[in-house]
């Protein structure tokens, strides 16, 4: 009983941080540098786009014994549609507000290259349970992404967190930082961030092996 | 024994970059005495402050090993010296602090520090201050205010991340108008009143938002160029053009346009033309390609200036400039001794770039079958160690 839960947690974790879609993979850059303006956008846009990676992967996985083999991806895409459809419809009877700030952003969920990825890749060729489990850990990474965008960008341009005001009045917003060049300096530097992380663990990883044969 | 790794061009010369470097900084000196003698504490405060971040950033990214060269070799010290000439006096000190840890980090860091960054550093430290602090940027205080040794203008003082103070209830209080804060160019561009020539030249006459004075850089432009420490076709190029377009749009329709010496002496074109542009890492280094790469800055300058939203382009046309130098460079290579222009048209062939002979025809043209190099046949493979393998 013990192997499958390692498994299965590998399989989440392997979305949130070893594949990371928006940190490692580098996917899905159009919502991730259009919607990041404010951490409330990057959460919804995050939380929209895993749930359509969750019930798109589930139902590619449960119809993958009868999908013939040439017309998947019109499948996919027509699965995937669905989805996107009727989250399209659900924020805007929730929050109008929020639908006019993340726009066509919402519809081009569609068209996101992780989810037609994972379900290509993943769903496919897995039953149902483990695939969901995948897809539920690559919708957390891109949420992690996209949030560790919309707070930075939201702090330095309006100086607010969730729509929270941080530093008083007189704050001098950023503006650079909601134009596009913005998204753009702010990605590369947690990219930076994360490649110097990812060197250091090598380079120890690398001394701690390379030890013994010294010796 | 260690092998240190440089850029490229490996010529012996008795000058080093930090001699070259030094020079520069010491030509700077006194246009800068000059802008603090013109805007007082302020402008002390914000030079000291903006140089202090540039060389702290060069300190952290060579002290982690990312970036070459070394920080005793003054480089930072130009970057920052010639951010805060190119910012106006009143810019708040912690957005200073920010723009000098922009131009060092992005414009030079990034791209492997000394010789290897691809826009002037300076520039790129200015055009992030300015996408992200557009209205602090633009907030100039006319020159020789009196009292200016004593006090700062308030708009330095700004609390981290806060937004500088209203210079202009303070210039109200020195019974001066609002209006006079703006700069020559914006002054034409946004109320059609032209700035008198000698006003512009020296920067002399009271209560003018202006710049560095330009007749001053151009002097120590002068020595630097006696000196070899820039090269003058790329100064020459850019006010050549920018004065050509200029003198023409204004001969075209002189109500329309301003006088091409309004042109040439407003706003930064003087300090980037000598001191920006030249920038070695970022400008060609053939003889045709500077003249291409000045006219180009100059033409830019002027389009910008006259056609857009912005009042001043000097800063966008020389970014636009570096970025064309690889580009400007490849196609002004000079003609290799022994091969005429006539001759490489005739002779564009595959394989045979460097005919030196008209009868000369390369192993691929004449068929000939190059055979198989087997130098790596015995290599040892990854895992072993060559002392380890068995015999």
């Amino acid at each position: 009983m013990a192997q499958p839960t390692v498994n299965t947690w590998e399989e989440f974790m392997e979305g949130v941080w070893r594949q990371n879609p928006v940190f490692v993979m580098v996917l899905g850059m159009c919502p991730t540098l259009a919607v990041t303006v404010s951490a409330m956008n990057a959460l919804s846009m995050g939380v929209a786009t895993t749930f359509v990676l969750i019930c798109s992967c589930a139902l590619v996985s449960l119809t993958r014994r009868f999908t013939p083999k040439e017309v998947r991806i019109a499948v996919y895409i027509v699965i995937i549609a669905t989805f996107v459809t009727a989250v399209d419809y659900a924020i805007q009877a929730i929050s109008l507000a929020l639908y006019d700030a993340l726009g066509a952003f919402i519809q081009l969920i569609v068209v996101n290259c992780i989810i037609l990825g994972r379900a290509e890749a993943h769903a496919a060729k897995n039953p149902p349970l483990p695939a969901m489990i995948n897809a539920a850990g690559m919708g957390l990474g891109f949420t992690i992404g996209l949030l560790a965008l919309g707070t930075v960008r939201e702090i330095f341009g309006a100086g607010s967190l969730f729509g929270f005001t941080l530093f008083g009045e007189g704050f001098q917003p950023w503006v650079v930082m909601v134009l596009p060049p913005g998204g753009f300096f702010v990605l590369g530097s947690w990219l930076l961030l994360f490649a110097a992380l990812e060197r250091r663990k090598q380079r120890k990883l690398a001394e701690v092996q390379g030890a013994p044969k010294n010796v | 024994m260690t092998i240190e790794i440089r850029s490229a061009p490996h010529i012996k010369s008795t000058t080093s970059v930090e001699q070259i470097m030094r020079h520069v900084v010491w030509s700077l000196l006194p246009v800068c005495a000059f802008y603090v003698y013109q805007y007082g504490l302020s402008a002390l405060a914000s030079m000291v402050v903006v140089t202090a971040s540039c060389l702290a950033t060069e300190r952290l990214f060579v002290k982690t090993g990312t970036q070459s060269g070394d920080i005793r070799d003054f480089s930072a010290v130009i970057t920052g010296l010639l951010l805060a000439l190119s910012l106006p006096p009143g810019f708040p000190l912690w957005m200073g602090v920010v723009a000098g840890f922009v131009a060092i980090a992005m414009g030079k860091a990034l791209f492997g520090g000394i010789g290897f960054n691809v826009f002037n550093p300076a520039l790129v430290g200015r055009a992030f201050a300015q996408a992200a602090f557009p209205q602090a940027i633009a907030s100039y205080t006319p020159s020789f205010l009196p009292g200016r040794f004593y006090e700062m203008i308030p708009s330095s003082m700004a609390f981290p991340l806060m937004q500088p103070a209203d210079v202009s209830e303070w210039l109200k209080l020195k019974h001066l108008d609002a209006l006079a804060g703006a700069t020559p160019l914006a002054k034409w561009k946004f109320e059609g009143v032209l700035a008198s020539a000698e006003e512009l030249v020296t920067s002399l006459s009271g209560h003018m938002a202006v710049g560095p004075s330009p007749a001053l850089i151009l002097v120590c432009g002068i020595y630097l160029a006696f000196r070899r420490h820039l090269d003058w076709r790329i100064p020459a190029a850019i006010l050549g053009c920018a004065g050509l377009t200029a003198w023409l749009l204004f001969a075209f329709s002189p109500e329309r346009y301003p006088n091409p010496f309004f042109m040439l002496f407003s706003g930064g074109l003087i300090l980037g033309a000598i001191y920006m542009a030249t920038d070695m890492a970022t400008s060609p280094v053939t003889p045709k390609g500077m003249w291409v790469y000045g006219a180009l800055i100059g033409l830019l300058t002027v389009v910008i200036r006259y056609y857009s939203g912005l009042p001043e382009g000097v800063m966008y046309a020389i970014l636009l400039g570096n970025a064309a130098t690889p580009l400007i460079e490849k196609i002004t290579q000079p003609t290799p001794f022994g091969k005429s222009a006539l001759a490489r048209l005739g002779q564009a062939k595959r394989g045979a770039s460097y005919a030196l002979h008209p009868g000369y025809i390369s192993r691929e043209d004449a068929g000939a079958v190059t055979p198989k190099k087997r130098f790596l046949r015995n290599k040892p493979k990854p895992n072993e160690r060559p002392g380890e393998r068995e015999p």
